[in-house]
């Protein structure tokens, strides 16, 4: 008895601690009860420890893009200009720069990670909630590769482009740039600081210059041509390109930010409104519910009492799914849903196999107590057998040490991780909390 | 075990039709798979022949404009942002538009995710067949439950290639999710059978081949049938509820399960008693 007891208290405890994560934050419950006003405000704390490790989660469902909106991005790094051992670390300096612009656009929890696939560089990354995603690819996209290029020859004005050669001052060479305005026309312009380095070769092409244009390109266009007065010295320069303030701005942030190392293009683009993910969400919800209720009907009609302790495992199994869900965090995507909610009809699974395992013991003539045990002992072989080819299944959808001969794709590695939480979730429940209710229901009863 | 021909047949009459569509016709590729553009947009004021003008005045080719629902959603090849945003800025201000998604995919990507689906299914297979081999200490349950497994999966593809000839259904990554989620149920079922097979056989020795997997069989018919039932109460009200975006997937996901259940008493056990009876002869 003590141990069954045991058992129970451990079942209670999960299910209370599950409880008290899965609450919603902040719902104020309100309602009257013996014509009294009773007003509560639910809420799930939030955890932060420190000691002995940091772990601290707000405890809040994540949602993928999917369902709450956002962008989602691929790029491709040209590494044609890079020797093959140089690779890698341009990537994760390409990572680190738009890491850095995306940090200073002011979007919260993006991610950002390089993926090296056959020998293609990408960087993925994916912006929940913004709702602008030209802007934001804009930021990202722009290499921001600054030269300065000066006039070979004499100054006249059939000069092109063409006629303007590279100097070996470069984005490199600059430590900060700030919007300012122009003192005379008002119009917002780039300054630019130069490191010292890069101070002494502004002067030396300025000296050069006197009196000939001096080009600013960016990314290969000339944004900016302007005379070279005298030599400057102080290493302070200002671009006017006929900028707006918010193309000032942006300017000025990518080059704070840094150039990319390498050229990029956009191969994958997504961007979902939130709209959509909301409406699936109350779809798979709705759905979800109407599926349980039908399998928890089945489950009592099909089993009576044993049947019924099965749906109350499911449901302890649901609270502490969505408790790990939140602990973990999950990032629950469209397919993640359907995992979870195909989970459910694998928990019931294990149960069927062991009431069908009880009942033909009975009909043996055990009696229902050694029926029961009988039935979990001997159903035990196939539950374990067809359940290690699911998290075969799972491991290799989840791919968890990222060899890049299979997918790498966050909407599969989320539907594997909750196929996978619900398989061992799924086990604890239709197995050790169904076995104890049922033992101290048998054990009541005799 | 009786009549496993009329087994096979009724697996025939599937496999069969799916499987020569699918030879003949493929399958229809998503963007996911071919690169291309997918937008999505709702557009109640819009006809099809203006969202197509809209495309073709940006010199962009349209390769397909379809009504689900409220939702217009429209394929393209791969296309830039910028030229969307031509496109979008035309549009935007009709009737109750509203855009909801934008989706574009470089085609190398998509050759990538073919070879990765087929290195994905090859690798869970040749797992499974080494677990169910090592399990029951004996190469034969093994092939017989990869084949069954096989049998559901082309049960699938081949459904999903008429589907496309003649409902424009695309497969996509989350169909390959919903394809390997099948294998690893498929195998689920068969080794419940299997499991039994292996128990009668240690209890009652004396019993032939054949009777033991017969009474396997009977004896985890209830239990396959009604755990079915549970997953497919699932499935079903995901697939007449739930959203737009994943409603084929969940198809594939039904399909392969009725197919599972199926294979796992009707394929994988008849197999391993022919077989039994083979190896018998040429013994």
């Amino acid at each position: 008895m003590s141990k069954s007891f045991r058992n129970i208290i451990f079942i209670v405890l999960c299910t209370a601690i599950s409880l008290v994560i899965d609450a919603p934050k902040n719902y104020s419950l309100a309602f009257k009860l013996f014509g009294k006003d009773i007003n509560f405000l639910i809420s799930s704390p939030s955890i932060n420890i420190e000691k002995p490790f940091a772990f601290s989660r707000s405890l809040e469902i994540k949602q993928g893009l999917d369902l709450q909106g956002g962008t989602e991005v691929i790029l491709l790094a040209d590494m044609t200009n890079i020797v093959d051992s140089d690779r890698q670390d341009a990537l994760d300096s390409a990572k680190e720069i738009i890491s850095r612009r995306v940090d200073l656009y002011g979007v919260s929890e993006p991610v950002i990670k390089t993926l090296v696939s056959d020998s293609s560089y990408r960087i993925s990354i994916s912006l929940p909630g913004v709702t602008n995603p030209q802007e934001a690819l804009d930021l990202i996209g722009t290499t921001a590769q600054l030269d300065f290029r000066e006039l070979v020859g004499e100054a006249s004005a059939s000069a092109t482009f063409a006629d303007f050669k590279l100097t070996d001052l470069t984005g490199k060479d600059l430590k900060k740039a700030t919007v300012q305005f122009d003192e005379q026309t008002g119009t917002p312009v780039v300054g630019i600081e130069f490191t010292p380095d890069g101070a002494a070769k502004f002067e030396e092409i300025t000296t050069r210059s006197v009196n000939k244009p001096l080009a600013i390109f960016l990314d290969g266009y000339p944004i900016s041509t302007p005379i070279v007065q005298q030599p400057i010295s102080g290493g302070q320069a200002v671009i006017n390109g006929g900028f707006t303030l918010d193309s000032a701005k942006n300017l000025a942030l990518t080059l704070n930010a840094g150039a990319l190392p390498v050229p990029i293009s956009i191969i994958k683009q997504q961007n979902v409104d939130p709209s959509l993910g909301q409406d699936s969400i109350k779809k798979s919800l709705i759905a979800g519910g109407i599926g349980l209720i039908a399998v928890a009907l089945f489950m009592v009609l099909l089993y009576g009492l044993p049947g019924f302790i099965a749906v109350l495992g499911l449901i302890i199994y649901g609270l502490i799914t969505l408790a790990v869900y939140k602990l973990i965090p999950v990032t629950v995507t469209l397919p993640g849903l359907a995992g979870f909610i195909l989970s459910i009809g694998m928990a019931v699974d294990a149960n069927i196999l062991i009431f069908e395992r009880m009942k033909e013991e009975l009909r043996k003539g055990h009696d229902q107590k050694s029926a029961m045990e009988l039935g979990f002992g001997r159903a035990w072989d196939s539950i374990k057998d067809a359940n290690i080819a699911t998290l075969i299944t799972t491991f290799i959808l989840f791919n968890p040490l990222d060899w890049n001969f299979f997918n790498t794709s966050g909407l599969v590695r989320g539907f594997a991780l909750t196929l996978f939480l619900g398989v061992v979730i799924g086990l604890f429940t239709s197995i050790f909390v169904t076995r104890t209710l049922l033992r101290n229901l048998y054990a009541k009863k005799t | 075990m009786r009549f496993w021909w009329v087994y096979f047949a009724i697996s025939l009459s599937v496999l069969i039709p799916g499987v020569s569509s699918l030879i003949k016709n493929g399958l229809k590729l998503g963007i996911d798979f071919t690169g291309g553009s997918s937008i999505s947009w709702i557009a109640p004021s819009l006809t099809k022949e203006s969202i197509v003008e809209a495309f073709e005045n940006q010199n962009i080719s349209v390769s397909s404009v379809t009504l689900q629902g409220e939702m217009t959603t429209i394929t393209t090849p791969p296309i830039d942002r910028n030229d969307y945003s031509q496109v979008l800025f035309k549009v935007k201000d009709s009737e109750g538009f509203k855009e909801l998604s934008f989706d574009t995919v470089g085609p190398s990507l998509g050759a990538e995710l073919i070879k990765k689906t087929f290195y994905g299914i090859a690798a869970a297979a040749s797992l499974i067949l080494l677990y169910v081999a090592y399990r029951f200490k004996n190469f034969k349950f093994g092939v017989s439950a990869i084949i069954a497994m096989l049998h559901d999966l082309f049960v699938v593809l081949g459904i999903f290639s008429l589907l496309g000839k003649y409902a424009h259904v695309e497969v996509d990554t989350l169909f390959v999710t919903a394809l390997l989620t099948i294998l690893s149920f498929s195998v689920h079922d068969t080794i419940v059978v299997f499991d039994r097979v292996r128990e009668i056989k240690k209890q009652h020795a004396y019993l032939t081949f054949e009777e033991i997997t017969n009474r396997a069989v009977v004896e985890t018919m209830a239990r396959s049938i009604n755990n079915s039932m549970t997953i497919i109460f699932m499935l079903l009200a995901m697939y007449l509820l739930g959203g737009t975006t994943i409603k084929w997937f969940i198809l594939a996901l039904l399909v392969g399960t009725a197919s599972g259940t199926y294979s796992s008493t009707f394929t994988a056990a008849p197999i391993l008693v022919i077989w039994e009876r083979l190896s018998k002869k040429l013994r």
